[in-house]
């Protein structure tokens, strides 16, 4: 499918030139697309790929019509979008980020909806509905309500009612998001089969993966296009740049972090039991000796994340920046950090969580995966002592969260995953906010303010509101307010969903500097390369823990072959659960 | 205009608004409520007022006269010896009002004086205070011309009469208030479907995301407006179908105009509602806006400023001014004509044709407050 080379496109069904795209918020314009160039061809794959704020749901909705560019000229198949409207809803199909899905009407009545609003023919929309419906999996369930559909069953739906009026040009809006990797995957697969019709498709993405996949990638950072052309292509520049190193049971992130400032490597990032590392253009291969490890690093095929990183440190003229370690108090604790024993939370005769035990070491970075509804985020609710378990016990720094719950959340530290600090504030009166809250004295508050604003590298920003932060401060931000009163336990819910690879690896380097003074990291994340930073793993599938160990541990379990990743992992994982519990 | 993709269109927003609760007890449960609380419960009469009576001395003139107020279906007089207590009475709130009857009281009645008695009302409601005040001078009336008869002879009646008369135009007592608050209730009640129901819906669609994906559609503006109105007009006419229903049947107030009038009316009243509800829909974009918006520009203009409880030609100047840009005004002033005088083209043409204006008025704004872009 993949055309010949960057320059074969064949004919292209949208051509985007120029493309120029300003808002007028209270803080002035913001420039949201900077002269955006690209063109999606029929019969291909087009990913738009970059982090939140990229710019990629302005260029959709350009493209859609919906918004007007203040320069630059978009073609869809001859049609000028800010002129002919009601032509281009004839031959484009758009699903916005929200599916567009009407959550009180059923299955089969949005599908008529839409076809009545897409000039479907009475004579053969019983033929495309069955085709939609066996095409999406949904036939069992056309009298369901989409608001009672699962995240990767609505997102089809979305996907059926879109495809309805047969159109040439597909415009999807991060449709991954929210869907658990099994579905995923039927949803590619889907996708896949529409361009092997001839449809021009263009799916918009976060994940690097996924980016990968495309046939194609329109790559976007800040409103500029930053690479466009084949994946394979942009990954080959980083051909003799990629390594891995095995690290055994060694220190792993002390060696991690050593490596990271040998002369030549740009970007580090711990994978269960190897490190895997990207050098410099030009920069001579790195040894056992330059990296100060016990093994050879061994040369291996760059992944699209790695040529990303490269491009973006090329871009944006720096480096992945080394967090200062900051002063975390250190105390020992005896026995686990984290403990639950067969903790269970129901929700009238729903089982959220069942039955689930695990420990987390002093010092642990631990990880706790699942899809969306699985019961990750009632656990987590209740290791915080949000939610009261309806039996079983958790236990944090020693105390139950039942009967000591402010002893236990004295010694712990939350982020939420969405950014929770009042964001009219600024960066230093949100720090001060929080040191009040936490019941600090005002000496000791201030020391610790100041501190965190030299290592969490806020000095330029300790004035500006926090609301008007990039994403990627804001995270910082929030972890810098969930550390200030040195908590023993650190519980981070989603910390780096949106954030640049740049931000996220510097917001690793963070929590790897303090795992290593003691403090002990529950995360929860859906990035499954994070799942593989971390130490140990609990998977949590329809309520119960499926599985429990390290990522490597897990990964061969579970998948085979050596280039496998956790996702093949997680999948099999899920499969295999539905299989023994289907009977 | 596409029919298959408005009746698609309308047919959703039909459905969504039966599924939602919410529209269903704005629509039925609502006005019946109001309906009942009003018809039965708030009245602008004021019936069996505690008022203490201080008789000085006991005389058949000044018991006669007690007797006469406890006769009185809007007085319950309740007997007290001291003033002081009456007093305290009245500062507990026990009582409403006190009456005097002085020492000098028969001997006033008998010498043919003037005779006199001192009414004190709780002044805290104004309205109750006046009221109360006509009440007791209404007793008085009745009972001194009662007197002068018998004592004097018919031929004295007039003079007798003629010290205390006085003609309490402004509030008559014997006319129901219900009469007057039912049929305005009717403006009411559709403000809430009209107004309050569809500034949900178009910000709903914003704020759901399903705008976009119906921009992107071959829905037109004029087929996305009307499929918007069309269910909320339906929902709307049988709310107050519901409410003529009830207030004829249960609550007995007569209706003497032509039901085609009403039903003529009525529509182009729900037309202007629905036009500024999808006015306030369309620009706020946020339901939470929309509903605080709606309630302060509809709902509360109707209730205080439309006449439908406070008598607009007893307004400030300036309010009565302001009442003029409230399309509830119109409204409750034709539905008091047609259910208490009939079809009075005097009163019901120009009301009609104000309606009418704003009618245009706001479902203009509206045609060209709707973009198919996202800015």
């Amino acid at each position: 499918m993949t055309p010949a080379g960057a320059e074969a496109i064949p004919i292209a069904t949208v051509v985007i030139d120029g493309i120029v795209k300003r808002f007028h918020g209270p803080a002035g314009a913001v420039v949201a697309l900077d002269g955006v160039s690209g063109a999606m061809a029929a019969g291909v794959i087009t990913g738009l790929a970059g982090p939140d704020g990229a710019g990629k749901t302005t260029l959709i909705r350009v493209i859609a019509g919906l918004l007007l560019p203040d320069a630059g000229h978009v073609s869809v198949m001859g049609l000028d979008p800010s002129q002919d409207g009601a032509a281009l809803g004839a031959v484009v199909g758009y699903m916005p980020q929200r599916f567009g899905l009407y959550e009180d009407l059923t299955v089969g009545e949005n599908l008529t909806l839409y076809a009545d609003l897409r000039d479907v023919a009475p004579a053969v929309r019983p033929d495309r509905f069955s085709e939609l419906l066996a095409l999406s999996g949904l036939a069992a369930f056309t009298g369901r309500p989409a608001g009672k559909l699962s995240g990767g069953m609505k997102q089809k739906l979305g996907l059926a009612c879109t495809l309805l009026g047969d159109p040439k040009v597909l415009l999807l809006d991060e449709p991954g998001v929210g869907v658990d990797p099994v579905s995923r995957r039927e949803l590619w697969a889907m996708v896949e089969g529409l361009a092997g019709r001839g449809l021009a498709i263009l799916w918009s993405t976060a994940y690097l993966d996924e980016a990968a996949r495309c046939d194609r990638v329109l790559l976007l950072d800040g409103g500029r296009v930053l690479d466009d052309g084949p994946p394979d292509a942009f990954v080959r520049t980083l051909v003799g740049r990629s390594f891995r190193v095995a690290m055994g049971d060694g220190d792993r992130r002390r060696i991690a972090r050593r490596a990271a400032e040998a002369p030549g490597v740009i970007d580090t990032w711990i994978q269960g039991r190897s490190l895997r590392l990207v050098t410099a253009k030009g920069a001579p291969p790195p040894t056992a000796e330059s990296l100060g490890t016990d093994a050879s690093p061994v040369p291996m095929a760059p992944r699209y994340e790695d040529a990303y990183i490269a491009r973006l440190l090329e871009h944006r003229d720096g480096m992945v920046p080394a967090p200062a370690a900051p002063v975390v108090a250190s105390v020992a604790v005896n026995g686990p950090a984290i403990e639950t024993r067969d903790l269970s939370r129901s929700f009238g005769s729903f089982k959220a969580v069942d039955g689930v035990t695990f420990q987390v070491g002093p010092g642990e970075i631990f990880g706790l995966l699942g899809p969306n509804g699985a019961g990750k985020s009632t656990t987590f609710k209740m290791l915080c002592g949000l939610l009261p378990p309806t039996s079983g016990t958790a236990r944090v720094a020693g105390f139950d969260m039942m009967t000591a719950r402010a002893d236990a959340r004295a010694r712990l530290g939350y982020m939420a995953q969405a950014f929770a600090q009042p964001s009219s504030l600024t960066v230093r009166q949100n720090l001060a906010f929080n040191a009040s809250v936490y019941g600090l004295d005002r000496r000791e508050g201030a020391r610790r303010i100041a501190e965190a604003i030299g290592d969490f590298g806020l000095v330029a920003h300790v004035d500006t509101p926090s609301g008007q932060l990039p994403l990627g401060l804001q995270r910082r931000l929030s972890l810098a307010c969930a550390i200030l009163h040195r908590p023993r336990i650190l519980f981070l819910d989603e910390p780096t969903s949106g954030v640049d690879p740049i931000a996220r690896r510097e917001f690793w380097r963070r929590i790897d500097v303090m795992a290593e003074s003691g403090v002990t990291v529950l995360v929860t994340s859906h990035f499954m390369d994070e799942a593989e930073y971390c130490d140990r793993l609990g998977v949590i599938y329809r309520g119960r823990l499926i599985a429990l160990g390290d990522p490597d541990a897990i990964k061969h379990q579970h998948a085979d072959g050596d280039d496998a990743t956790l996702e093949d992992a997680f999948v099999a994982m899920i499969a295999t659960y539905d299989r023994e519990h289907a009977a | 205009m596409n029919p298959r993709r408005l009746s698609g269109f309308a047919r959703k927003e039909w459905r969504q608004m039966l599924r939602d609760p919410s529209s269903i007890v704005v629509a039925f449960v609502l006005p019946a409520v109001l309906l009942f609380l009003f018809g039965f419960g708030v009245s602008l009469d004021l019936r069996d007022v505690p008022v203490a009576v201080v008789v000085e001395r006991p005389t058949p003139e000044s018991m006669g006269f007690f007797h006469a107020m406890a006769a009185s279906k809007y007085l319950t007089p309740i007997a007290i010896v001291d003033r002081r207590m009456a007093e305290e009475a009245l500062r507990m709130r026990q009582v409403q009002g006190i009456v005097v009857i002085g020492e000098t009281f028969s001997g006033q009645i008998l010498t043919g004086q003037a005779a006199r008695v001192q009414l004190i009302v709780d002044g805290t409601d104004a309205n109750s205070a006046r009221l109360i005040e006509g009440y007791v001078q209404g007793v008085w009336n009745t009972w001194a011309a009662q007197l002068a008869r018998e004592r004097l002879g018919a031929g004295a009646v007039r003079d007798a009469v003629a010290i205390d008369l006085r003609a309490r135009v402004w509030f008559n007592p014997a006319v129901n208030s219900r009469y007057f608050l039912v049929p305005g209730l009717i403006a009411i009640v559709m403000t809430l479907i009209g107004a309050l129901l569809t500034a949900l819906v178009v910000a709903r669609e914003w704020e759901r995301g399903t705008m976009e994906a119906l921009l992107t559609t071959r829905l037109t503006r004029g087929e996305f407006l009307v499929g918007k109105i069309a269910p909320y007009f339906l929902l709307g006419m049988g709310g107050m179908a519901a409410a003529v229903t009830l207030s004829v049947t249960v609550f007995g107030v007569p209706f003497r105009g032509s039901v085609w009038l009403l039903i003529l009316c009525s529509a182009v009243f729900m037309l202007v509602m629905l036009g500024i509800g999808l006015l306030i829909s369309t620009v706020a974009r946020n339901q939470f806006v929309a509903s605080i918006a709606a309630l302060l520009v509809t709902m509360l203009p109707a209730v205080m400023l439309s006449g439908f409880l406070f008598d607009i030609a007893s307004m400030p100047g300036w309010v009565q001014v302001i009442t003029h840009a409230i399309a509830a005004r119109y409204f409750v002033a034709i539905l008091q004509t047609l259910f208490l005088v009939g079809d009075v083209w005097a009163v019901i043409g120009p009301n009609l044709l104000a309606l009418g204006a704003m009618a245009v008025l706001f479902l203009g704004l509206t045609v060209l407050r709707t973009r198919r872009r996202l800015e």
